[in-house]
């Protein structure tokens, strides 16, 4: 296994007026290639900024950042935008599609970013929503889609571009129960087919599909350990629905 | 990323809000329209005017007791001056050098022409008298029979050419040639018609007839008329100097003193053209002017409707930017939408103003111009204030941080 994610010594500051805020005290963490991991924490525990940090959403205050080999602590805005183009693939709570576009064009923004040519980036798109079983949904608008199909386009937008990282932030936090299961059984399946991926979530039961689980509060590293009675949903979920 | 794909997000960006947008790109519409508009109808009096003063031809002056454009004070003035005579138009036109024609003319208003069969105009001809150069100066072709010769003006001929509107009245089965016509009154023989001319803006048009400048004396009072003398230099180059030469011996003459001002006037296609554009000038100043202004106003209005179109799309934005879109990414996103938005107005605007300047074609029967300079213009000064008033709202959505957008609801 190669390392995918290296953090030495991560600290972040923030400055809100006259009070300095540490959300991060010095955090250092390995994550390898596919690895499995779920971050988490209570609110306010640094957990959000680890993973803003680790999405190149954001850079630290002091502390070493490589991804995939590349230092990445340093870089400036546009570096970063390139870096999160091609290494990361995000999945939010809120799924933050386009609304006013359609399916496949939703698929295709990590692609127009990368410059990749229309014929091309059409090829990639279909193929991505293919993987999450939409297919006969690619002309739809968001406002025409499940909670739960809605997630899936997220999915299919983050890996489309096939990137290092699959960094999901509470990803069922806005799903029943039901649509959570299925969404973690893609999410399974994406780790089977040799996907990194890193969730951040308060919830046990959805933190019991990863591998480790690292809890963070007040910006330490309090417990970084394997999960132990380990929640795989093998069989695939109906993905065509 | 290219530029399409920009161009597509612009679109369905404003196709997104219709009514918004219609509102903000009307501003522009109206400041392009009065341009445009304007610009237009003034192109149009303009080759309106030249066409009608084509009745001069090439390197040709005129020389005539009244200013041909004036003011009310001018013309008074010039109301005090001397006829020009048939003497001092003849001392001039035996002692130019540097003229190839000088014609003499002299010309009545509001006659009738009656062929003997009893068709006849409405009172409403020109008679020129005209010596044989007059027809040359003119700028004159004779479509058929012959033109008016030395002879007939040495004689006093009762002849006479038709202009092409006195014939379709008179002959309207043809035959003119040979036919004699009374024209106010006294017989005439038909010699020539005339090859029909443009339309001029308020000219004679083709109503009109020619008879020998001696005739015309004779019959139509000439001696109580002041004569235009037209002059055709030999070449361009001997314009000037024609000019000059005429003014001379026209100054001499009529006996006007050194230092003194003439007492005639002298104005070619040139100088009316030059005249004209004097005038239009002011006007394009002017509304060149208020429009601007009124471009900048509606240039608020897009930058406002930009900075809420940002506002509302933080998130949308903070989605890009997730996916990797660089700040110039979003930049040339919103500045593109505010340079689209005013192109759709601009475009809009020339098309109507086009519209509604050539209605003033089509009121004076003048042919429809397209200003393609203005156009071109128009088109610039919309993306300068595309450019100017998008760049804030383009500026501020791609400095926005990217996890606040996010967060953003």
């Amino acid at each position: 296994m190669s390392t995918m994610i290296r953090l030495q010594n991560i600290t972040k500051v923030y400055q809100m007026g006259e009070e300095q805020v540490h959300a991060l005290r010095g955090v250092s963490v390995e994550i390898q290639r596919n690895e499995y991991v779920a971050i988490m924490g209570p609110s306010g525990s640094g957990k959000s900024t680890l993973m803003n940090i680790i999405g190149c959403l954001d850079t630290p205050t002091a502390g070493l950042y490589e991804l995939n080999g590349t230092n990445v602590s340093e870089m400036n805005d546009n570096d970063l935008a390139k870096v999160r183009n091609k290494e990361i693939g995000f999945v939010f709570q809120t799924f933050n599609l386009l609304a006013r576009s359609d399916v496949l064009h939703n698929v295709e923004l990590p692609l127009i970013y990368g410059g990749v040519s229309s014929h091309e980036r059409k090829r990639q798109a279909k193929e991505s929503i293919a993987r999450v079983g939409l297919t006969d949904r690619s002309h739809h608008k968001p406002n025409e889609l499940s909670g739960g199909q809605r997630q899936r386009v997220a999915i299919a937008r983050a890996l489309v571009t096939r990137p290092s990282i699959l960094l999901a932030d509470e990803p069922t936090g806005n799903l029943d129960s039901k649509t959570g299961e299925e969404i973690m059984g893609l999410f399974d399946i994406l780790h089977q087919e040799g996907n990194t991926i890193i969730l951040v979530t308060h919830e046990e039961d959805i933190a019991a599909h990863a591998h480790r689980a690292i809890r963070i509060r007040d910006g330490h590293i309090e417990r970084d350990e394997l999960v132990t009675n380990r929640r795989v949903i093998q069989q695939a979920v109906h993905l065509s629905a | 990323m290219e530029f399409g794909e920009i161009l597509r997000l612009s679109f369905a960006a404003i196709r997104g809000n219709k009514l918004r947008s219609l509102l903000t790109l009307l501003g522009i519409v109206i400041g392009v329209f009065s341009i445009i508009g304007v610009m237009t109808a003034v192109q149009v009096l303009q080759n309106g005017i030249e066409s009608g003063l084509s009745n001069l031809g090439a390197h040709t002056f005129q020389i005539q007791k009244f200013p041909v454009m004036a003011s009310q004070a001018e013309w008074l003035k010039a109301r005090n001056r001397k006829n020009i005579d048939l003497r001092q138009a003849e001392y001039v036109a035996s002692r130019m050098t540097h003229a190839l024609y000088v014609g003499i003319e002299s010309f009545d208003n509001g006659e009738t022409v009656q062929a003997l069969s009893g068709e006849k105009t409405n009172p409403n001809v020109t008679v020129f008298g005209e010596n044989p150069e007059g027809i040359s100066t003119n700028n004159w072709t004779i479509a058929e029979g012959r033109t008016i010769t030395a002879a007939d003006d040495r004689s006093g001929n009762r002849v006479v050419v038709l202009g092409k509107d006195v014939v379709s009245k008179v002959f309207p089965r043809g035959g003119a040639i040979g036919q004699e016509v009374k024209v106010d009154g006294v017989r005439f023989t038909v010699i020539g018609i005339f090859e029909p001319k443009g339309a001029a803006l308020g000219g004679p048009n083709n109503n009109f007839v020619a008879i020998p400048l001696s005739t015309f004396m004779a019959y139509f009072g000439g001696n109580r008329r002041s004569l235009n003398i037209m002059i055709k230099a030999k070449g361009p180059e001997y314009y000037d100097d024609a000019v000059e030469e005429a003014r001379f011996l026209l100054r001499t003459v009529r006996k006007v003193d050194p230092g003194k001002e003439d007492d005639f006037s002298i104005f070619s296609n040139d100088s009316m053209i030059a005249t004209f554009n004097d005038f239009t000038k002011y006007v394009k100043l002017g509304v060149g002017f208020i429009s601007f202004i009124s471009l900048l106003a509606a240039g608020v209005g897009i930058m406002n409707i930009m900075l809420v179109s940002v506002t509302e799309r933080i998130k949308e934005i903070g989605v890009r930017k997730a996916v990797g879109a660089r700040k110039a990414n979003i930049l040339s996103q919103f500045l593109v939408e505010a340079i689209v938005l005013c192109q759709i107005g601009g475009v809009i605007g020339i098309f109507v103003g086009i519209l509604a300047g050539n209605l003033a074609a089509m009121a004076l029967e003048l042919p429809p111009v397209f200003p393609y300079d203005w156009a071109a213009l128009a088109v610039l000064i919309c993306s300068i204030i595309g450019v100017i008033f998008g760049v804030y709202p383009a500026w501020k959505a791609a400095n926005l941080d990217p996890i606040e957008s996010l967060r953003y609801e």
